[in-house]
């Protein structure tokens, strides 16, 4: 009985808007950005100043991990075996810390209206939102990690693993937090729910990581590890974005 | 741009049905209804970011010729300002600015901003700004608008003192001689003369 509002196409020869170098008709090209570089680079400027905000995922990651040593005893032995699990861990724990916050402040200060409202496509504004994210949380751990690898006497190779898997696994978790992040949207309990939520969904995220660094410490090739990471990370770029983008508009609705 | 039958839910209640409104360039249309009868809803049906619960809301060409898709052919300011507390004023307006695809050359953005009467605190921070300083640097986006759009706005005139009020008329009289048109709810009387506004209730739309 509902009929959706119907929206009539205009006459053809009005062509869609002009995108990137057709910037020029409103206004000069040097300060006209894509809206979706433009939304980067804001959310950038926005961490960039709420720097300890912005690096407590980094810092949750630094303190977790060299916990472990602490807790589990300084066996060298025990410590290179279960190193890429809990670099692994952390890293993911870390990335969930932060992916709660993703949309919740667009969406209470209203920016995340004027950003479906934009004529920029929801998907894009998904990934511009994404790629943020990663830049800002995913590509500290990826530098700090190494540091960790050092300090569970790993092997330089192994470490080398270490890095290959987290740069392909962590923009993984970047995805899928923005789709939980934007399905919890405005829920009272949406952090619990979100980490309930994405935490099964990171799960081959983590096996395959992790498994990639122990294949390399016990001498064996990494490469199906490399493939099935570099699959998972496809597939997520490629539907993460489209399901956020359908569940902004639930929820803004 | 015609809304026909337009009816509104929100949650279980029914706000409105049988709604009809339409809408012409150079038109002024102030919505007028008592708390909670779904003004906000209604501006938010037509802005597109929901969809109604009856009827359809449909777009003539006459109405703007420089867009195709709907986002493009409205600019809505909603309740909230959409400004971030971190980003300094004209920032944040040059955001938007990027974000909508309007001119956001800093001299377009400095004019906005002197037009509204906060070139002076175009460096500070939002979070340092007082609630009607935020409502002048959300409605500046105002000023680099220059097509004949629909202005859809959620009580524009919310916190605004009177020289921001005559600021802001003087904008929707400017937009409405272009031919744009404006959706509006504001609870004070409005003080724009040119064009007389366009009463429109939801007190008389059965629920």
């Amino acid at each position: 009985m509902s009929s959706p509002a119907t929206i009539r196409p205009r006459s053809p020869q009005t062509a869609p808007a002009p995108r990137g170098g057709g910037d020029s008709a409103w206004g000069g090209p040097a300060h006209s950005r894509h809206p979706f570089t433009a939304l980067i680079a804001r959310d950038l400027r926005l961490a960039a100043r709420r720097r300890v905000e912005a690096l407590l995922p980094v810092a949750f990651f630094t303190v977790a991990a060299s916990l472990f040593p602490l807790g589990v005893g300084p066996e060298p032995q025990v410590l290179r075996q279960m190193a890429p699990g809990v670099v692994w861990v952390c890293a993911l724990l870390a990335s969930m810390l932060s992916v709660t916050q993703l949309y919740a402040q667009d969406h209470a200060d209203g920016s995340l209206e004027q950003l479906l409202l934009s004529g920029m496509p929801p998907v894009l504004v998904a990934l511009a939102k994404a790629i943020a994210h990663w830049l800002v949380t995913g590509l500290p751990l990826l530098v700090a990690a190494p540091i960790f690898g050092l300090l569970f006497d790993m092997s330089v190779p192994a470490i080398g693993a270490l890095l290959i898997t987290l740069a392909l696994g962590t923009p993984i978790l970047s995805f899928l937090g923005g789709v939980g992040a934007a399905l919890t949207l405005g829920l009272r309990s949406g952090g619990v729910l979100l980490i309930l939520l994405i935490l099964p969904l990171c799960i081959p995220a983590l096996i395959f990581g992790a498994g990639a660094v122990g294949a390399i410490e016990s001498g064996l090739s990494a490469r199906g590890h490399y493939s099935l990471l570099g699959a998972l990370l496809i597939t997520t770029a490629l539907l993460a974005p489209l399901a956020t983008a359908a569940a902004l508009r639930i929820s803004t609705e | 741009m015609t809304a026909h039958a337009l009816g509104c839910r929100r949650g279980d209640r029914l706000l409105f049905t049988g709604f009809e409104l339409e809408i012409h360039p150079g038109q002024v249309i102030w919505v007028r209804g008592a708390n909670g009868r779904g003004k906000t809803s209604l501006l938010r049906l037509l802005a597109g970011l929901a969809s109604p619960e009856q009827g359809e809301i449909k777009w003539a060409s006459t109405l703007n010729q420089a867009a195709a898709d709907t986002p493009r052919r409205l600019v809505y300011i909603g309740h909230s300002n959409a400004l971030k507390e971190d980003l300094t004023a004209l920032e944040s307006l040059q955001f938007m600015a990027q974000l909508h695809r309007r001119p956001a050359s800093p001299q377009a953005l400095e004019d906005a901003l002197r037009r509204c009467g906060m070139h002076g605190h175009r460096h500070a921070p939002v979070r340092t700004l007082s609630q009607g300083q935020r409502r002048r640097v959300a409605l500046a986006r105002l000023c680099l608008e220059t097509e004949p759009l629909l202005w859809v706005l959620d009580e524009p005139f919310d916190a605004l003192d009177i020289q921001g009020v005559e600021t802001l008329d003087g904008l929707l009289g400017g937009h409405a001689q272009r031919g744009g048109s404006v959706v509006l709810t504001s609870h004070l009387a409005l003080t724009l003369s040119n064009p007389q506004p366009i009463v429109v209730s939801l007190d008389n739309a059965p629920a």
